[in-house]
């Protein structure tokens, strides 16, 4: 896992980065896929990783932090209630009870949707996207559809984890993204 | 409105399957609102609306503690969802007032700080939600509960009755040890199917659930009962 070069050496990344495991060949042969459930083990490196969040995006203004299903329930939270923020769950089609926006992303094979409740965000609020890990953007262009659509200034989006070689982040229709470590 | 905890009856064997829940019945309304007399499409709408009249937070001898009824007042009941005659319990709109929701962490995070909790498991998808936060404030380690073929690495599965058909849980192998305490974690407990089974995830390798929480229960589902006997605490229960 490459800590990103351009970023300070703050000493807590190293034991963020090493506390995440990388297991071979899942979902499917060839992907490694990164597992923050180790990183959720470690107290000390998750609060860490909450800190590193919520000393950046404190003082900002930011009223909203929208967390994309699963694992941005987990990290999205936390951020919101340190920073005074109401949080907003992005979700999988036909989770959310009220009535919804969608916006319909591409997959490697076919396409997908995500939904978030009407009324969550009001126009002119600014807003946070929250997510594990950012690989092709896909998810991430579409919670920032969503929030766009409501009338949201989405200011950006912070992930855990990039895979630069999938280059998501030039799908972030221009939006910023704030990551804590790369991996190749 | 003080939290509610109440204890289940004595603890079923680890061996015997849990029995499956009896069908939800119809919900209607509260019967207050038919008494206004109001034509349907208006009942419904101050349903929708009136996001506290199907949700009483818990009495309790000694006072209330002040930041129930706001907790309470934000949880949106949603008629129909998801299917006729199910009032869902909508915790969304309680995640969008930072205060209900700074608070219904806080009471949480004070029942447990002293208790020497050692893992939070939190059940997927808003255990996500309430889970770390309290993980996080006591210290100690968040464990996902999912759904089948979510987590990377090997797990154990446990098999849980649902209305009709069964569903699977699973944990990661080598997250919780033996003579961990552990705290399950999920908004709410209807039938307890899915508790229960996170339970006995957590004691198959050897923790100890000190206890389930849940922001809401449907205590007309007795849910409390399915827990093997670990105790259950709740903020708020829904008519």
């Amino acid at each position: 896992m490459a800590v990103c070069e351009d970023k300070e050496q703050d000493p807590r990344i190293r034991r963020i980065a090493s506390s995440i495991r990388v297991v071979p060949d899942f979902p499917k042969k060839g992907i490694m896929f990164q597992d923050i459930t180790t990183l959720l083990l470690d107290p000390k490196a998750f609060k860490d990783t909450a800190d590193l969040f919520v000393e950046r995006y404190t003082g900002k203004g930011i009223s909203v932090v929208a967390g994309v299903e699963a694992r941005g329930f987990i990290f999205g939270p936390p951020i919101a209630l340190a920073i005074g923020a109401k949080f907003i769950p992005l979700r999988k089609p036909r989770k959310l009870p009220g009535e919804v926006i969608s916006e319909n992303y591409v997959l490697e094979y076919g396409t997908d949707c995500l939904q978030m409740h009407v009324d969550a965000v009001q126009p002119g609020e600014r807003a946070l996207v929250v997510d594990d890990l950012i690989a092709t953007g896909g998810t991430l262009c579409a919670a920032i559809s969503l929030l766009e659509r409501a009338g949201a200034e989405v200011v950006e989006c912070a992930c855990v984890i990039e895979l630069p070689e999938l280059k998501g982040r030039e799908k972030l229709n221009g939006k910023p993204l704030y990551i804590l470590m790369e991996s190749h | 409105m003080f939290p509610f905890s109440s204890s289940a009856s004595a603890p079923l064997a680890h061996s015997l399957r849990l029995p499956s829940p009896s069908p939800l019945p119809p919900r209607t309304p509260p019967s207050h609102l038919y008494r206004l007399g109001l034509p349907n499409f208006r009942r419904r709408l101050l349903l929708l609306r009136s996001v506290s009249t199907a949700v009483r937070a818990m009495a309790s001898e000694g006072g209330e503690d002040p930041r129930l009824p706001r907790i309470a007042s934000t949880i949106r009941v949603i008629p129909d969802f998801p299917k006729p005659g199910i009032m869902f319990q909508d915790i969304t709109t309680l995640l969008l007032d930072h205060e209900a929701f700074r608070h219904t962490i806080d009471m949480f995070v004070e029942r447990y700080r002293d208790k020497r909790i050692t893992v939070v498991a939190g059940i997927e998808a808003r255990g996500f939600i309430f889970g770390p936060p309290i993980a996080l404030a006591i210290g100690c380690k968040f464990v996902p509960m999912r759904k089948p073929k979510k987590l990377p690495g090997e797990v154990i599965s446990e098999e849980y009755s649902l209305e009709y058909g069964t569903d699977i849980m699973e944990m990661h192998v080598g997250a919780v040890q033996p003579g961990d305490r552990a705290l399950v974690i999920d908004d709410l407990i209807a039938t307890g199917g899915t508790l229960a089974a996170a339970i006995r995830l957590l004691e198959r390798v050897g923790a100890e659930v000190v206890e389930c929480a849940c922001v809401i229960e449907l205590p007309e589902l007795q849910g409390y009962q399915r827990l093997g006997g670990k105790p259950l605490f709740v903020l708020v229960k829904a008519a």
